[in-house]
């Protein structure tokens, strides 16, 4: 008796996802048949076998062994570093930043307030690729190394970058500090188990053992620093002009937006949490530690986290001024070799592993400063 | 001490002025010290501007000549600004026509305008629109009216970036919206998982490369023969990105509207489009119209990513325009004006978001 009929919305809803799956495969369907046919006739081949083959590209800057040659795998691992290590320092120094203009913005002194505003009304209305021009070009136009802005003989900077001290990192010194993390992970961890004096002694233990390894390991490593000997500096380590524009232009970007939501995040908290404390006898820098931050952090996790996985995605414009990241890296090799899906893939899956790892961690930050059984 | 501060409270105007400075300015020892410290520092870096870009500075040169600028020391070249100007606005578009894209730029900035003010938001803006939109292309393409032909490689500059925005923004919009509905359809599982998957996949890769994806994958991906012009797959590259952001605002608005709406308009016996388009969009748009502007805004900015496939637009352009031997070492005032460009644009924009805000409370 059940006669088919399109009025029944659960047809309906049948229907029209298979409608939409349908057109959505179709449309793969055809771009896959045009892609076999496009690559017969181009011969250009298919496949992920070009990442064994040598890569014919230089690359300036490594932070692992690399010379031309070398396969290509391990060419786009060196740029795959490089985003890593922008974006880590990226969004490391925006925070820092970021939290002292947002704080600035809401202070009650006038010039600082007034300053911040400035700042990110100024910054965060233009594009970052304009910045990093501007920073790059500001960069070059600094005084030669000779005679190089030098910060207390410790760093220097010239036209040619950023010189640094070095560290070294000694075999012991790394040991040490392995064992400092294991054992404060293993402390923080076992810390929510813990009941009785014992087992809470032992987490203590556990923390100050870590932070002698900690002390001992800084102890034992060497930093050498720069000295300028006829044309080069020696000694110290180099941080190129594009490198330093790219995690400059990110900060000073990601900066602005990160005040914002600090500013917004402090505000939100009601005034009576200030005026309680005050009650009760709450020196303002204690209820701001104690009372304020706490429950602001809670509302700015998740739009800084968006700011984080933003930040991380940009670094790609590494490719505009020149410095070799994933994404630069990456076009050398589809210059080189042709293979453009599999090398745009590549990029795609790389960021995505990236902002995965970015997002999965401050979700993990978010779960630990939730309120427990209050509103998610 | 009370005594003071009882007298300087009644002492008019100059005792209200000078408790205000205090409160502001000297509240205490640190916040003194911050005041002194960060005027002197302001102070420091805008007198070396000024310097650099006004007191310094080389207004004009001979065409082709950059030694009055070579000649300074310390000053902005900002003759370069003027030579090159028109080939930052306008690129290689042919050089005695370019009155029709500025004319085109112009049409559109006025667009804009006229769709910003509330009371013009109503059918006939829709006309106004289309009407626009085909005088634009009629001035960019010409080939009609007596207007030559100019193809698209030839564009270049401010309009390409307003393009760009425009159509990145107005079909966007739709998608977006479709694609946010598609998300809360929990009745339709796997329209859910295709919009959930879109919009997760686009958001967690970079703009970079999905104009790449357009650049060098996508021609793979049709017919031999069909060949679609790089300006037009950079534009859909940047639609289908703007469209999962968008989505992602327009779901923010949808999940404020109350539930008992859609239940009441379901109680009358509307229909899932009737009930959208009547009762909750016309909610949801409303409360999503602020951050709807910021996404206007960095989509806007984003634009200037077209730079690293090779298409000219502001940007760009400026980038390309100051290749020149005879300019070599400058380039930085360009990008100071270009910077400039960018934020009338965009501050406009974050004001006009504020506007609004408050008109909506």
């Amino acid at each position: 008796m059940n006669r088919f009929s399109l009025q029944d919305p659960h047809n309906r809803r049948i229907a029209w996802q298979m409608l939409a799956v349908g057109t959505v495969a179709t449309l793969a369907g055809w771009f896959f048949w045009n892609a076999i046919g496009n690559f017969d006739a181009r011969r250009a081949g298919f496949g992920l076998d070009f990442l064994l083959r040598p890569a014919n590209i230089p690359i300036g800057e490594t932070l692992i062994d690399y010379a031309p040659g070398d396969a290509n795998y391990r060419a786009l691992l060196v740029g795959l570093l490089n985003t890593v290590l922008v974006a880590a320092f990226g969004i490391l120094l925006a925070t820092i930043l970021g939290t002292v203009l947002g704080v600035a913005r809401l202070s009650g002194n006038y010039v600082a307030s007034r300053l911040a505003a400035a700042y990110v009304e100024f910054v965060r209305n233009v594009p970052l690729l304009a910045h990093l021009f501007v920073i790059y070009l500001v960069l070059q136009r600094l005084p030669s190394l000779r005679t190089a802005l030098s910060v207390g003989n410790l760093a220097f900077l010239s036209n040619r970058g950023l010189v640094i001290p070095a560290i070294n990192l000694g075999f012991s010194s790394m040991t040490l500090f392995a064992g400092a993390a294991a054992l404060l992970v293993t402390g923080m961890t076992m810390r929510p188990f813990t009941s009785g004096p014992v087992s809470r002694a032992g987490v203590k233990g556990c923390l100050a053992v870590a932070f002698v390894c900690t002390m001992v390991g800084l102890a034992s490593m060497t930093i050498t620093l720069p000295v300028l000997e006829g044309r080069a500096f020696v000694g110290g380590r180099t941080i190129s002009p594009e490198l330093t524009a790219l995690v400059l232009g990110l900060t000073i970007y990601y900066a602005s937006f990160i005040a914002e939501i600090v500013r917004s995040g402090i505000l939100s908290v009601p005034k009576g949490q200030w005026e309680a404390a005050a009650a009760l006898g709450l020196r303002r820098s204690w209820t701001l530690r104690l009372v304020v931050l706490p429950q602001a952090l809670r509302l700015m996790i998740p739009p800084v986290t968006n700011q984080y996985l933003d930040l991380a995605k940009m670094t790609s414009l590494a490719i505009a001024i020149g410095y070799p990241d994933l994404v630069a890296v990456a076009n050398s090799i589809i210059t080189d070799t042709g293979r453009a899906i599999e090398c745009v893939a590549i990029i795609m899956g790389a960021f995505l592993l990236v902002n995965l790892s970015i997002s999965t961690f401050m979700n993990w930050l978010n779960l630990r400063v939730a309120v427990v059984g209050g509103a998610k | 001490m009370t005594l003071v501060l009882y007298k300087s409270r009644d002492q008019g105007r100059l005792g209200r002025m000078s408790g205000w400075v205090r409160a502001n300015f000297f509240a205490g020892v640190a916040s003194g010290l911050t005041t002194i410290l960060l005027s002197l520092v302001a102070l420091a870096v805008l007198t070396r501007f000024l310097d650099w870009s006004v007191l310094n500075a080389v207004w004009t040169a001979p065409p082709g000549d950059s030694s009055p600028c070579r000649a300074v020391h310390d000053g902005a070249c900002w003759a370069l600004v003027g030579e090159k100007y028109r080939f930052m606005l306008f690129a290689t578009y042919p050089y005695e026509a370019q009155w029709r894209p500025a004319t085109a730029c112009v049409l559109l900035i006025g667009l804009y305008v006229i769709s910003a003010i509330p009371a013009c938001w109503r059918r006939g803006l829709l006309l106004v629109w289309v009407a626009g939109l085909v005088a634009v292309a009629v001035l960019m393409w010409g080939g009609v009216a007596g207007l030559s032909f100019v193809p698209q490689d030839k564009w270049g500059g401010l309009p390409v970036t307003l393009l760009l925005s425009t159509f990145g923004i107005l079909a966007a919009f739709p998608a977006g919206i479709l694609v946010a509905l598609g998300r809360q359809a929990t009745a339709l599982p796997a329209i859910r998982i295709m919009c959930i998957g879109y919009i997760e996949l686009i958001r967690g890769v970079p703009l970079v490369s999905l104009l790449f994806m357009a650049s060098f994958v996508f021609p793979l991906f049709l017919p031999q023969g069909i060949d679609i012009d790089k300006l037009l797959r950079a534009q859909l590259a940047l639609i289908l990105f703007s469209a999962a952001y968008i989505a992602e605002v327009v779901r923010g608005g949808l999940q404020s509207v109350p539930s008992g709406q859609v239940e009441g308009a379901m109680a009358l016996g509307l229909r899932y489009w009737r009930i959208q388009m009547l009762i909750i969009l016309p909610q949801a748009l409303r409360n999503a119209l602020p951050p709807l502007v910021s996404t206007a805004i960095s989509i806007f900015k984003s634009t200037s990513l077209v730079l690293v496939v090779g298409i000219f637009d502001l940007l760009s352009s400026g980038k390309a325009s100051i290749v020149d031997p005879a300019w070599q070492g400058f380039g930085l005032e360009m990008f100071i004006t270009i910077s400039l460009i960018y934020f009338i644009f965009c501050f406009s924009m974050s004001r006009y978001s504020k506007y609004i805000e408050r008109r909506l409370v």
